[in-house]
């Protein structure tokens, strides 16, 4: 179990920086009354619904709706002829129709939107549409996707983007060159709350409110604006409680449906995905196919990477560009690395549309170039953790972009801190059944299992890239209330859970010196926070309430100084106090405000980024944090059942803003990093999604979990505005190749040799491909 | 079809008028009797956000149809506590960090208040197993389970 007892040091201050409150939400949230998106009921309203195709491409003859209207209680049905304004959305490029028009894409694409009185009602008009389609030949694999002979499936043509990298001596070799080619399924982020959206239409009939699970409220007003044709300030948007996120709420899902059927009937409408709908309804982790060549002197030292990436990014941009561009630009992982030729695609096919989860590009990089570093160590005939150290990257090395690391890089502390962790205790084949390989169903045999030792080390962009300008706003309102001085805070960054509604307020308790900070609605009454994605908001929009809060004190300050005739520049906040530095003044913060009201809104904008060139080089990225992770794992060598016992992890956090959150982070990441490991995915064939639900698509339970042992690496960043790195992808990076790592080891113990082990190059790892490889040559 | 039945919700009786019979217990809970804190997020049985107590036995309320749990006294999330307190299991998910989204909250506090009514002493696999039929997307269990030991610890009266 991860040591939480000392995570909250006894000399910090009770709901500061560094201490661990209960969330603001907590209470509401285990007594059941916190109110989701989904929780949402309003007098008058009417369900919506969504006709989805089940052809991954087909030709769209007719839609006839009229069976569906003659049901009781259906009230519309719309079409693409029905969209008001831009008949497309997207984040980075609009390719993605409202509702299919002419060609259907994906199996899932939605055709048509109902609304109805009641789910079931909704349902019958969804069976009662008639629609005519002509089906096409599919475009499934992402290597014929970069066929020009192959008709593109899309008028933007069939390749999303391709980027390639070239830096320094591109014919440079080494003594030693190892390489293998490495494969990603499709993983789900699998949210527990599912989509869902109450809009509410205007009087007037020319706006719309729009309550709804989000990742980014803004950025859903302009797409949802442009859509019904109306003014960004006429969408107005109010975050629902949101019910997990990972990457899978920054796309346009039901946002633009819920708000068409408002506005075309004039009253309120609810729409909420059911989980089957749900796996066709965002987008997903991209598959990945990656080859990797990495040369090295005699000792271990890297020469080159050589690296080829296939991203497929199914029917739909979304974020794709953006993905590979994270994905090329990882490729030498936390390594020094002089010389590189990468090249990379994502490509367009039928399958579900991909976009952002949690790791964002990096995971995928990082299962491969995790690999190769196993690799190349047992070439160079080097312990794994000796050669990453060897190799580990520092603050003020160049990366393959010839980007210098100007962030804190403590990547060989990562991997010593992560290598004092304990090992488990518990010995191999010792516990209750429920313990072994395979669980409960007794078809384990402790002979048989193989415990092994695996290592994967991260290093991960934070924030956005290429140039986006991008920023965080946040309002702090201090005045003196009923019960003495109080703060009240709004921004509409978007909480999906992380807790940056907790360190909000941490935050301005500690800049403030007050113990009441409110925290306002989330919603589009402020100007954007950006995205909670990328691993920004607790650099970006903590910087905006820091900064905010700083705003307000300094005025504070000033009438202070005034009234003492002292330089406002002496002063501090020493608990609850405002204190001279160099004088006898020490005054209550309540007494300091006195009659005033204090009010400032402030934007934080990161450093300016830059594209890449033609060769890949250039400033694209923010900032970088670090993570090492060293995976025990029990394995049925015969029947290629896996029981994952520990993980251990030392992350590179910066500051702990509050470390009960951090450590959360932590171990829900590491979750996510299991499943796509030995787990998750998301199965399609022929284009046809296999597994839409929970029974099928497996999640790791309170079984599949093993405890985590983790150590937070405190290096206070300085150009973090608070001195703290966002935490919440590292974990969920390289858990997944330290654990693909620990089941070779078992495979060598095994086996005596490497052979087996080298074959298992593809996650999520099946039973199949540990058994099956057996005999295989 | 629609009919009037009532169902005895934590230890209220309620009237269900005109509801479709083919409404599940979850959906009735939720859009017809208002009580929103049992959550959907799977329809078959597989999460455990929709768990429940049907005379004493822990079930998930999108697998029983509302119209099949007449005359069985019913227990919410909304009435696992008495007077509006939270109990000594909400508190602890609370304390120890067991929530982040909170979507699974309410299933997770119905398993383990189930889970230690049964077995007040659980070692770390039997609350694992216990815990099982309920997951948890964002936290990776860790706070969970130590909530769940925190209460065991306390309701012995601190000693382990």
């Amino acid at each position: 179990m991860t040591a939480v007892a000392d995570v909250a040091a006894p000399t910090v201050a009770a709901g500061r920086i560094g201490d661990s409150p209960a969330r603001p939400d907590g209470e509401a949230k285990v007594a059941g009354s916190f109110a989701f998106a989904s929780d949402l009921p309003f007098e008058s309203a009417v369900w919506g619904a969504t006709l989805r195709s089940p052809h991954p491409y087909a030709r769209i003859v007719s839609v006839d709706a009229a069976p569906a209207l003659a049901i009781a209680g259906v009230h519309a049905v719309l079409t693409a002829a029905d969209v008001p304004g831009k008949s497309t959305y997207g984040l980075i490029t609009a390719d993605q129709p409202v509702l299919a028009d002419g060609f259907a894409r994906y199996v899932g694409e939605p055709i048509a939107i109902v609304a109805a009185d009641h789910p079931e009602t909704c349902r019958r008009a969804l069976d009662a549409i008639a629609v005519e389609y002509t089906v096409l030949e599919p475009l499934i694999d992402p290597a014929g996707a970069l066929d020009p002979r192959r008709p593109a499936i899309h008028p933007d043509g069939n390749v999303l983007r391709e980027q390639r990298i070239v830096h320094g001596d591109p014919d440079a070799t080494g003594d030693v060159v190892v390489e293998g080619t490495y494969a990603l399924g499709m993983q789900d982020q699998a949210f527990l709350g599912l989509e869902a959206a109450l809009a509410i239409p205007d009087a007037d009939g020319g706006g719309v409110e729009l309550h709804v699970a989000t990742q980014w409220l803004h950025e859903d007003r302009r797409q949802i604006a442009d859509c019904l044709a109306i003014p960004d300030e006429r969408v107005r948007l109010v975050l629902g409680g949101v019910g997990g996120a990972f990457g899978a709420r920054e796309d346009i899902s039901l946002q633009v449906h819920s708000c068409l059927l408002a506005l075309h009937l004039g009253r309120p409408v609810r729409m909420h995905y059911s989980r089957a709908e749900s796996f066709c309804g965002h987008v997903h982790r991209h598959p990945a196919t990656i080859w990797m060549r990495h040369h090295a002197t005699a000792d271990g030292e890297l020469v080159k990477v050589e690296a080829r990436f296939v991203l497929d990014g199914g029917a739909y941009a979304s974020t794709s560009s953006a993905v590979l561009l994270n994905a090329i630009t990882h490729a030498q992982g936390p390594y020094r690395c002089p010389n590189a030729v990468v090249e990379g695609y994502a490509v367009r096919t039928n399958h579900l549309p991909c976009g952002a989860m949690r790791g964002f590009g990096v995971v995928q990089a990082c299962f491969a170039h995790e690999s190769q570093i196993d690799r190349l160590a047992e070439a160079c005939g080097l312990d794994p953790v000796e050669l990453r150290l060897h190799n580990a990257m520092v603050t003020g090395d160049t990366l393959i972009t010839g980007q210098v690391v100007e962030s804190v890089a403590p990547v060989a502390r990562c991997l010593r801190e992560t290598a004092a962790l304990p090992l488990p205790d518990v010995a191999l084949g010792a516990g209750s059944a429920l313990e072994l390989p395979g669980g409960a169903g007794l078809t384990a045999d402790p002979e048989h299992i193989r415990r092994g030792i695996g290592w994967g080390v991260t290093i991960k962009n934070l924030m956005y890239s290429e140039g986006f300008d991008d920023y965080s706003t946040a309002r702090c309102v201090l005045r003196n209330g009923p019960g003495g001085p109080a703060a009240t805070v709004k921004f509409a960054t978007a909480e999906v859970g992380q807790g940056f509604v907790t360190i909000a307020a941490q935050i301005a308790r500690t800049i403030l010196g007050v113990d009441d900070v409110e925290l306002g609605r989330i919603d589009t009454e402020i100007g954007s926070a950006g995205s909670t994605s990328a691993s920004r908001q607790t650099w970006m929009s903590g910087g905006a309430v820091d900064a905010a809060c700083r705003a307000v004190r300094e005025e504070l300050f000033e009438r202070v100084g005034a009234a003492h005739g002292i330089d406002p520049l002496r002063l501090v906040i020493d608990g609850g106090d405002v204190v001279d530095t160099i004088g006898e003044l020490r005054q209550p913060v309540a007494e300091a405000i006195g009659d005033a009201v204090f009010d400032r809104t402030v934007e934080y904008h990161h450093r300016p980024t830059e594209e890449l060139d033609e060769r890949g080089q250039g400033n694209c990225h923010t900032a970088f944090a670090f993570a090492a992770h060293r995976a025990v794992v029990d394995v049925d060598t015969d029947l290629g059942l896996v029981r994952v016992v520990q993980v251990a992890t030392a992350q590179d956090v910066g500051r702990a803003l509050n470390p009960l959150s951090v450590i959360g982070q932590i171990e829900g990441g590491i979750a996510q990093g299991l499943g796509l490991a030995v787990m998750e995915e998301i199965v399609q064939v022929d284009g046809v999604i296999r597994n839409a639900s929970f029974t099928d698509y497996l999640l790791p339970t309170t079984l599949d979990m093993p405890p985590v042992v983790a150590a937070l690496v405190e290096e206070p960043d300085p150009q973090a505005p608070l001195g703290a790195k966002g935490v919440g992808e590292p974990p969920c990076i390289s858990s997944t190749p330290a654990i693909v790592a620990a089941i070779r080891d078992a495979l060598r113990q095994a086996d005596g040799d490497s052979r087996r082990a080298d074959r298992i190059n593809r996650v999520p790892v099946r039973p199949s491909d540990i058994a099956a490889s057996e005999h295989e040559v | 079809m629609s009919e009037t039945y009532r169902l005895h919700v934590n230890g209220v009786d309620h009237e269900v008028a005109d509801g479709w019979l083919g409404e599940s217990l979850l959906y009735v809970l939720r859009e017809r009797l208002g009580l929103y804190g049992s959550k959907g997020a799977c329809e078959q049985g597989e999460c455990g956000s929709c768990s429940v107590l049907v005379d004493g036995e822990l079930v998930c309320a999108c697998l029983v149809l509302a119209a099949g749990a007449v005359g069985r006294p019913i227990v919410t999330i909304e009435g696992i506590g008495a007077g509006g307190e939270l109990t000594d299991v909400q508190r602890a998910f609370v304390d120890t960090g067991a929530v982040q989204c909170g979507f699974c909250t309410p299933g997770l506090i119905m398993a383990t208040h189930r889970l230690l009514d049964r077995d007040p002493d659980p070692a770390d696999i039997d609350i694992r197993e216990a815990l099982s039929g309920n997951i948890c997307r964002c936290t990776g269990y860790g706070r969970i389970v130590e909530a769940v030991q925190r209460v065991a610890v306390a309701r012995r009266g601190g000693a382990r």
